[in-house]
């Protein structure tokens, strides 16, 4: 079977190898060179992760980086900005400070040659707007993540997509983040719970109220009624905060859509992710013409790394064979 | 996210300028470097007895700074995964042997409504 044609291209976050940048097991260079050796062509980068100095990118930093991606076979594409509102302990940053920021992040991918910025899921809506012309005269898109519990109905998420179709600037738009379709509960966060001294019996409950994609508005609560401790209302939390919705719903925002952060928490033996079913994913983003990157995100380390050896390159490995397969690459 | 990795298994030394005290190197339990501004706390309690912060000190890449100043210190960063010295006095001389070492550091994420941060305890083997 092969898939219907398409322009979708494969890439990577770096942040999918946190646990060995933090660890120094792995540099920039060695998750670029896995990167290359995967086929996750498209490098996505924190720059507050992996620059150290950051704000300032040193030029030997920036020469590095573009021989990196030719040893490599890379290409940057996007950069992730972080919008520290509460920079100071005692006021917030002001509107203007706020845009600067944003400018200042536009920049820094300009100098590593990327053309999406990731705009952090709490950037006010007027802070896009008065960024955006900076943003295009500089020739980046600036594209909000619908990151989880967000959706294309929340009011947060329309207040940003009333400035977007209202300015029709081309630099704005969106970066869905995959987390946004978890159909099951990630069972390395489930476990790790019952590690952590979770109750069986309401470790279950939370999960199968998340399953049946039941309501968790409460959960808290219950748990708190059925004698929970942290575990518990860790794990409760958490159900609160991933949650499902139908893919379908990218298709209406396409237009607006430059990027795709396929987070995942668990690729298993069989090669599919234990809770995002990319296998109805993708075919959504085909039919939508999407043309950009699905972009890895691997979250899964801080949940197994207390008993198991986390492996990311492994894990980022299994996701591209499944985009592999998922786009008609390989049989 | 990192928790376990806060209080660095390697280098518990005691000072080495006169005073009586240790120095404990510390890790951030966050993903991405943070300016220090935003670093609200790091709290040692050794053996079980809490150190004031007035008591120790904060070191990043070589730059050293009381707890007092990292409030308004936003030209400087604390690296994702650097070891910082985190520099204690102590009234008496530290023993040598083992030593229970608990680390809470609190942080100020933007995008979070409640503070961020982690705490780890490790015993660690006074370096002779």
């Amino acid at each position: 079977m092969s898939a219907p044609a398409h322009q979708i291209k494969r890439g990577v976050s770096l942040y999918s190898f946190q646990e060995e940048y933090f660890l120094r097991t792995l540099s920039v260079e060695d998750c670029i060179r896995v990167a290359g050796e995967i086929g996750a062509r498209g490098i996505e980068i924190i720059p507050e992760q992996m620059i150290p100095g950051f704000p300032h990118v040193s030029d030997e930093f920036v020469e590095d980086w573009f021989a990196w991606m030719e040893r490599y076979g890379t290409t940057p594409v996007a950069t992730d900005l972080f919008l520290d509102t509460k920079l100071h302990p005692d006021r917030w940053l002001t509107r203007e400070e706020q845009v600067a920021s944003i400018c200042r992040d536009v920049d820094i991918a300009v100098r590593l040659g990327a053309g999406i910025v990731r705009a952090i899921i709490n950037t006010p809506p007027e802070v896009m707007e008065e960024a955006a012309p900076y943003a295009e005269e500089q020739g980046v898109r600036l594209l909000l993540e619908v990151h989880a519990p967000f959706h294309y109905e929340h009011p947060w998420i329309l207040e940003h997509l009333e400035v977007m179709h209202r300015t029709g600037s081309p630099a704005l738009g969106l970066m869905p983040d995959m987390g946004t379709y978890v159909e099951r509960f990630p069972r390395v966060v489930s476990e790790r719970a019952l590690r952590d001294g979770a109750e069986p019996e309401l470790v279950d409950l939370i999960v199968k109220t998340y399953d049946d994609h039941g309501d968790t508005h409460a959960l808290m609560d219950v748990v708190n009624y059925r004698g929970g401790g942290p575990a518990d209302f860790g794990l409760a939390r958490q159900a609160t905060h991933y949650i499902w919705s139908e893919p379908k719903a990218m298709l209406e925002h396409m237009p607006l859509i430059g990027h795709i952060q396929a987070k995942f928490y668990e690729m298993t033996d069989d090669g599919v992710e234990y809770s995002i079913p990319y296998d109805r994913i993708v075919p959504v983003l085909v039919e939508g013409g999407f043309d950009g990157h699905l972009s890895s995100e691997y979250e899964g380390n801080r949940h197994i790394q207390d008993v198991h050896p986390v492996d990311s390159v492994e894990q980022v490995r299994r996701q591209h064979a499944m985009f592999a397969r998922l786009l008609g690459e390989t049989a | 996210m990192f928790d376990k990795y806060i209080v660095c298994e390697e280098g518990f030394r005691v000072l080495d300028d006169g005073r009586t005290g240790g120095v404990v190197e510390v890790r951030m339990p966050y993903y991405r470097g943070l300016t220090l501004s935003m670093v609200e706390a790091v709290d040692l309690v050794l053996d079980g007895r809490p150190v004031p912060p007035s008591r120790t000190t904060f070191t990043v890449h070589g730059h050293t700074y009381r707890f007092d100043q990292l409030p308004h210190t936003t030209d400087d960063r604390w690296e994702m995964g650097e070891r910082a010295q985190l520099a204690f006095e102590t009234d008496e001389p530290l023993a040598p042997g083992e030593h229970e070492v608990a680390v809470t550091v609190r942080l100020r994420i933007s995008y979070m409504p409640v503070p961020g941060g982690g705490r780890d305890s490790k015993r660690l083997t006074l370096a002779a």
